[in-house]
């Protein structure tokens, strides 16, 4: 097994060395992509599941078509589930496909530490495709391949984290990446967001978007949801916007080369104005997607251990 | 009732202060002598004629354990456990009184059901079962229960455990109406509004493992609230499974100023933390058997629970024995109801995790589950004295037990301690002088 981990659960699971070879073989593919028949041969009668128990549609079609690219055949299953109302339990589902000969699992659970729990239960390689608040590891790999695309190296590179770290998965994923990377990293949002423990990650807390904007080289967005409001979290999206929203105004104070990021789906006028979603800064956004389906090709592929790469289907 | 020789134990009772090898013999199921103070490692006593004479060398004699905190599940979820089972585990454990807490379903907030839960106690002839009502109605923390009803039923205690009372008008009159009922009050101190969507302690674990996360301000709070509830009304209150170093805090200058609390911790809050779920001490990350409510907390928080016991701010070692089936607790993590078995396990974590390091002496450590929980509750028991009723539990010190799912008896096996090897093996239960357990085999009386 050429990766270190055998179930990509965490960034922690990945060394510097899984990040170079994941980030070369995640490179080789993108080419795949600008071909006329986006296929190669590589996982030709391996199965690669999808177990969603969150709605997603980013994620996971980003996943299928990695794996159909690879030539996997794929399996989609929804689960709804609730704490309220049970579906089917996570070991159920996880056993029926492994009797059927499912490869890989790709999981999304409301639940910090699902993928865990799944890979106790299944012999099925699992990925980690978000479990709760905790981590969602393909996705600070495909940013960071993304950026890396952009800018090189990390390495004192500035980035702002903004918005609704507290629940956010994503958040603690690229925190953690982004700093072992070599990036100063800092989390940006109101005190009711970014609790005081989150220097753990890697990161700097502030409160001030403006504060940190002017020596950024990078600004990534969280989503900011209607939740926090009813919680208390924040007075109002409105309060919210007034601080954080990244509007042309704002944008203005950064560095004229600075990036955009963000994991998507986006909320246009809160996080990110309609007008700042629409620049060529923002673009990154659409590199991300793009590089999310070379990045998880690159993971199938070394996970399930594929052969003839790149040949030509 | 035949008479009962325990030959050169050492017995050790915090009521009498007595620490010394000596035989015990019990008499009409009573103990009726100590052997007196003499030459020597200690005098004989003479059997009289058709008593069982034992000889329980090398092994500690003590008053049986009580708990003041157990929850036994029935009525309404006996697939978790049962009156019968949990008085099993409870004998097993050296326990020989167990106070089930009233959140069953039905809720214990009508005599009917206090006196099922003796009965079945009395049924299954094993530790004996008190019971304990509810504060408020269905435990919806709105309307005082029947607490006459409760009383002529035979409860022992009166707690809403499970929740907090929130309404503080309630708490008010609840204390203030006890005064006439004079049953103690034991309080399970949580502000709903400050745990709610809690999974685990709200700490730097939480923040990294991404779940919601419970303050000790949610309990501290609530404590402090019931501080000063219970001078106004000059009613004790009793604090149950203190975990943060806050409500130890409060506890202690509320016992400075003269205000009549207690307060009680479990055994695992006194030997495990918050980073056990990210992966400490050997536990898989995300364990659901450490999912207990109030959380595991932090390693400071467990150091101060250690020296409140330490000060005698603490006055019991109760479990929160709390079974959970198999598949609720094999659920996601935030699915996954809170609770984690104790009572089998209690006295070899106390033995394992606060005597040996040298936070209490065997003697205090004994005392904190027997002669102060009687006291508390009014019971006379959990004493050696002359006089008072042969509830006794003998365990050898010296050998060892690993837990594993076959030895537990309860029917759940949600213990956080499987796998452990720990101190203290149980080898001889009496109550009221009838062996109910001897090597390993119970014995129903």
């Amino acid at each position: 097994m050429p990766l270190s981990f055998r179930n990509l659960l965490s960034v922690e699971d990945i060394t510097t060395e899984d990040i170079e070879m994941i980030m070369d073989t995640a490179a080789s593919f993108a080419e795949v992509g600008s071909r006329p028949i986006k296929k190669v041969p590589a996982l030709r009668g391996k199965t690669v599941a999808t177990l969603f128990f969150e709605a997603s549609t980013r994620t996971r079609v980003s996943f299928e078509l990695a794996a159909k690219r690879l030539s996997a055949d794929t399996v989609s299953v929804a689960a709804v589930s609730s704490s309220v109302s049970k579906g089917e339990t996570i070991r159920d589902t996880a056993q029926t496909l492994e009797a059927m000969g499912v490869d890989a699992i790709v999981l999304r659970h409301p639940a910090p530490g699902s993928a865990l729990r799944l890979s106790r239960f299944s012999g099925s390689v699992i990925i980690n495709g978000g479990d709760g608040a905790h981590q969602h590891p393909t996705q600070a790999l495909l940013d960071l391949f993304a950026l890396r695309q952009k800018i090189g190296r990390l390495a004192g590179r500035k980035i702002l984290v903004v918005g609704d770290v507290a629940f956010s998965r994503v958040a603690r994923s690229t925190i953690s990446l982004f700093s072992r990377e070599g990036a100063e990293v800092v989390a940006v949002g109101p005190p009711t967001l970014l609790p005081v423990e989150l220097g753990q990650l890697g990161c700097r807390i502030a409160y001030s978007l403006d504060d940190e904007i002017g020596d950024c080289d990078v600004i990534y967005l969280l989503r900011m949801q209607f939740e926090r409001q009813t919680a208390a979290l924040v007075p109002s999206l409105a309060e919210y916007c007034r601080h954080y929203s990244l509007t042309a105004a704002r944008l203005a104070k950064a560095k004229p080369e600075v990036i955009v990021m963000h994991p998507g789906p986006m909320n246009r006028g809160i996080e990110i104005s309609e007008e700042v979603a629409n620049l060529p800064a923002s673009s990154a956004v659409l590199d991300q997607v793009n590089a999310g389906v070379s990045v998880r090709m690159a993971l199938l592929y070394l996970m399930l251990g594929g052969r003839d790469a790149i040949a030509a289907s | 009732m035949p008479s009962l020789l325990l030959k050169g134990g050492r017995l050790v009772d915090a009521s009498t202060g007595l620490d010394r090898i000596a035989d015990l013999l019990i008499i009409d199921g009573r103990i009726a002598e100590v052997a007196a103070d003499g030459e020597g490692a200690g005098t004989s006593l003479k059997a009289p004629e058709g008593a069982e004479i034992i000889d329980v060398s090398g092994m500690i004699v003590a008053p049986g354990l009580i708990d003041m905190h157990t929850h036994l599940r029935e009525p309404g979820r006996e697939d978790k456990e049962t009156v019968a089972t949990a008085a099993e585990a409870a004998i097993r454990g050296g326990f020989t009184t167990i106070v089930a807490m009233p959140n069953t379903a039905p809720v214990a907030d009508r005599g009917a059901v206090i006196s099922l839960v003796r009965s079945q106690g009395v049924k299954a002839g094993l530790a004996r079962v008190e019971a304990a009502g509810a504060i408020t109605k269905g435990l919806g923390g709105d309307e005082l229960a029947e607490y006459s009803e409760l009383v002529a039923a035979g409860a022992i205690a009166l707690t809403d455990d499970g929740h907090g009372v929130a309404r503080s008008d309630i708490m008010r009159r609840a204390l203030e109406y006890a005064r006439m009922i004079n049953l103690p009050l034991m309080l399970h101190e949580e502000d709903p509004q400050l745990s709610r969507g809690g999974q685990m302690h709200e700490g730097p674990v939480s923040v990294k493992l991404g779940l919601v996360g419970i303050p000790s301000a949610a309990e501290a709070a609530m404590v402090a609230r019931d501080i000063e509830l219970s001078e106004l009304t000059g009613t004790p209150i009793h604090i149950q499974h203190v975990s943060a170093a806050e409500t130890v805090a409060r506890v202690r200058e509320a016992k400075l100023r003269g205000i009549k609390v207690t307060a009680e911790v479990t055994p695992h809050h006194l030997s495990l933390t918050d980073s056990c779920l990210a992966g400490d001490l050997g536990f898989q990350p995300f364990d659901t058997n450490l999912k207990v409510n109030p959380p595991l907390r932090g390693e400071s928080d467990r150091q101060a629970l250690l020296e409140g016991l330490k000060d005698g701010t603490i006055d019991v070692i109760a479990t929160d024995h709390a079974p959970h089936a198999a598949h609720e607790k094999e659920d996601d993590f935030i699915s996954a109801p809170c609770g984690a078995l104790g009572l089998q396990t209690a006295l070899g974590i106390v033995l394992g995790k606060v005597v040996a390091p040298g936070f209490l002496s065997l003697e205090e450590a004994l005392a904190k589950m027997t002669s102060a929980p009687a006291r508390i509750l009014g019971l006379d028991r959990g004493s050696l004295a002359q006089g008072a009723p042969a509830d006794i539990m003998v365990f050898d010190p010296q050998s060892t037990w690993q837990v594993t799912s076959e030895v537990i008896a309860s029917k759940s096996k949600n213990s956080p301690f499987i796998g452990w090897e720990l101190p203290g093996v149980v080898r001889y239960v009496f109550i009221e002088g009838t062996a109910v357990l001897r090597e390993g085999e119970i014995f129903p009386r």
